[in-house]
């Protein structure tokens, strides 16, 4: 049961083969006995799981259950939970109990989505290796002794491991798509402003983005199509009728179920930087593309090479902003020694914020400043209209566009944590998706040299997620690297 | 660009984060390895190209001015560091 997909978990629940109750218990059980290695969760709800089970089996026994009632879930400790800690990864939250719920997490409440507990995060999402967390680095299930990818590494590592079937997580840079490729799992980021961001705990308010993960296209279809629609209180919430992913996967596969289809091969993301060993599956990855009918043509991202500098001056910039809001008045932190007031948020701060933190939180207030704000901040985002553009235009050519996800498997823990400008390095294929607002899924494509997950980016035109799932759902049904599982999960 | 230790510490002033003296220059170390990243973006003419601030080009909605929230202040004054009488309590700031 562990492995079942979230079809067949629904086929279980539905014929009372399992009730939520004994389902959640099994997740739970697993999460006491394999989170002490794997640290993937900071806070585990067992009472609330099992008190939402209870209430899934209640409805699954009146016949109204939908699609995901009773399905166990982990959310990333960035979405706000009613009454159960909400930590952000960060001591400055760390005895934060939320007040309300994020829009993600109502919706999948009232969907019926059972969930397990909070998954760890690098601290407000500020991190691609889950190492900058408050509460220890996360380990990646495949080696313990190799990092998970972040920010949205407990989520990852979770569904990997088998602690959690899905879970949510979000994507600034990269915070989905890069853990999925070192987890062997699959990731989808949609398109800015399908999935509202109340709630969502803000870190660079112009790029955050909700997004879904699973053991396979479908099951992000899944859970991603539960996840989006129009909030109001969200000013950048998109007015647009939700769209059913799962059943644009349901059309009959032929033998050539992906013929009309062309991807384009961007020359950037195919040059120097990537390790043989990633090249190697991606080539072989799109060549399965290709026997199941798909053309490739080669495209060109001419100024994708510029979206990490970009990225690290628009980003930095929203930080310093929107955590100006932790000054230890109205929740988190607060430094128990302090003369004036001035010296309270000065404190507080520097105690509850981790050094990537404080380092953002400088960047951008330093790009921000008088005298810079034209040569970095209005430079950075005249540069994200290039990179924007750049994809437009290879887009006329192709449908969707692939590539590696990352350039290397998931490096040891501690190899790059004292090494800021390697780490932003890493997210060199995902970065520009944000700044775009682009879809962009990330799907098992093979192992590397060491015996990693590599995964292969599939990026779309605005709201092309439909075409992303199907592509890589039609993969996913033609081989079987996404049902490969690491031996704690076996 | 270098930026020197009393840059460092001008801008932890600015953004209200005590930086002690081997923190700073910790710090300062890292921040010009971020800049010298960021350096790679004045190489690029960008001359007559709109600044982006947005993926989606939104107008900020409106919405009929009529009272849609409760009244939640013990919910989130029960997470607060200080309160009282309803208040938030910070050191005084007015002799």
């Amino acid at each position: 049961m562990i492995n079942a997909s979230l079809p067949e978990l629904r086929r279980a629940l539905d014929a009372r083969q399992i009730s939520a109750v004994e389902l959640a218990t099994l997740f739970l059980d697993r999460i006491d006995a394999l989170n002490p290695a794997l640290n993937a969760f900071i806070t585990v709800d067992r009472d609330g799981a099992l008190a939402a089970a209870r209430a899934a089996d209640a409805r699954i026994a009146a016949g109204s259950a939908g699609p995901l009632t009773g399905i166990p879930l982990a959310h990333k400790d960035v979405f706000c939970t009613e009454g159960v800690l909400t930590t952000c990864g960060s001591k400055m939250l760390a005895n934060f109990v939320s007040p309300y719920d994020a829009h993600v997490v109502s919706l999948l409440k009232a969907a019926g989505v059972v969930s397990l507990g909070k998954a760890n995060m690098d601290e407000f999402a500020m991190g691609s290796s889950n190492e900058s967390s408050y509460f220890g680095a996360v380990k990646n299930p495949w080696k313990l002794d190799r990092i998970p990818g972040g920010s949205s590494g407990g989520s990852a590592a979770a569904v990997a491991a088998r602690l959690a079937p899905i879970a949510t997580g979000t994507d600034t840079g990269g915070s989905v798509r890069q853990p999925a490729s070192y987890c062997g799992i699959t990731g989808i980021k949609p398109t800015y402003g399908l999935v509202s961001r109340y709630g969502m705990i803000a870190y660079a308010s112009s790029l955050d983005q909700g997004g879904a993960f699973g053991a396979s296209a479908e099951d992000c279809a899944l859970l991603l199509g539960a996840m989006t629609g129009f909030d109001e209180r969200d000013s950048t919430s998109l007015e647009r009728p939700t769209e059913d992913y799962a059943a644009a996967l349901a059309a009959p596969a032929s033998g050539k179920p992906l013929e009309g289809l062309t991807i384009g091969l961007p020359r950037e993301f195919f040059a120097e930087g990537m390790a043989d060993d990633v090249r190697a599956t991606i080539d072989a990855a799109i060549a399965q593309y290709r026997a199941l009918g798909a053309t490739t043509v080669e495209v060109s991202l001419p100024n994708a090479k510029l979206a990490i500098p970009a990225y690290y001056v628009i980003a930095p910039a929203e930080c310093s902003s929107n955590l100006s809001r932790f000054d230890g008045v109205r929740y988190g932190h607060r430094a128990a020694d302090y003369g004036d007031l001035g010296d309270m948020y000065a404190k507080s701060r520097a105690e509850g914020f981790g050094a990537e933190v404080k380092r953002r939180i400088l960047v951008g207030t330093y790009v921000l400043s008088h005298g810079y704000y034209d040569a970095y901040y209005l430079q950075a985002q005249r540069l994200r209209r290039l990179i924007a553009q750049d994809f437009q235009a290879a887009l006329q050519h192709c449908d969707l566009i692939a590539g590696p996800t990352t350039p290397t498997t998931a490096w040891a823990l501690g190899e790059k944590a004292d090494d800021p400008v390697q780490m932003y390095l890493s997210d060199i294929y995902t970065i520009a998706v944000n700044l775009a607002g682009l879809p962009g899924l990330s799907h098992p494509a093979g192992f590397g040299a060491d015996g990693l997950p590599v995964g292969l980016q599939l990026i779309g035109d605005y709201f092309a997620e439909s075409r992303l799932l199907g592509a890589a759902h039609r993969f996913q049904q033609a081989t079987d690297w996404h049902a490969r599982r690491p031996a704690c999960a076996g | 660009m270098s930026l020197s230790n009393d840059q460092v510490g001008h801008l932890a002033r600015l953004a209200r984060v005590a930086l002690s003296g081997d923190e700073l220059e910790a710090t300062r170390d890292k921040l010009n390895g971020i800049f010298g990243l960021i350096e790679q973006m004045q190489a690029v003419d960008t001359r007559g190209v709109e600044p982006m601030s947005h993926a989606q080009e939104l107008a900020t909605r409106l919405r009929d001015d009529v009272v849609t929230e409760t009244d939640r202040r013990d919910a989130f004054q029960k997470i607060a560091p200080q309160t009282e009488a309803g208040l938030y309590l910070v050191p005084k700031v007015i002799e």
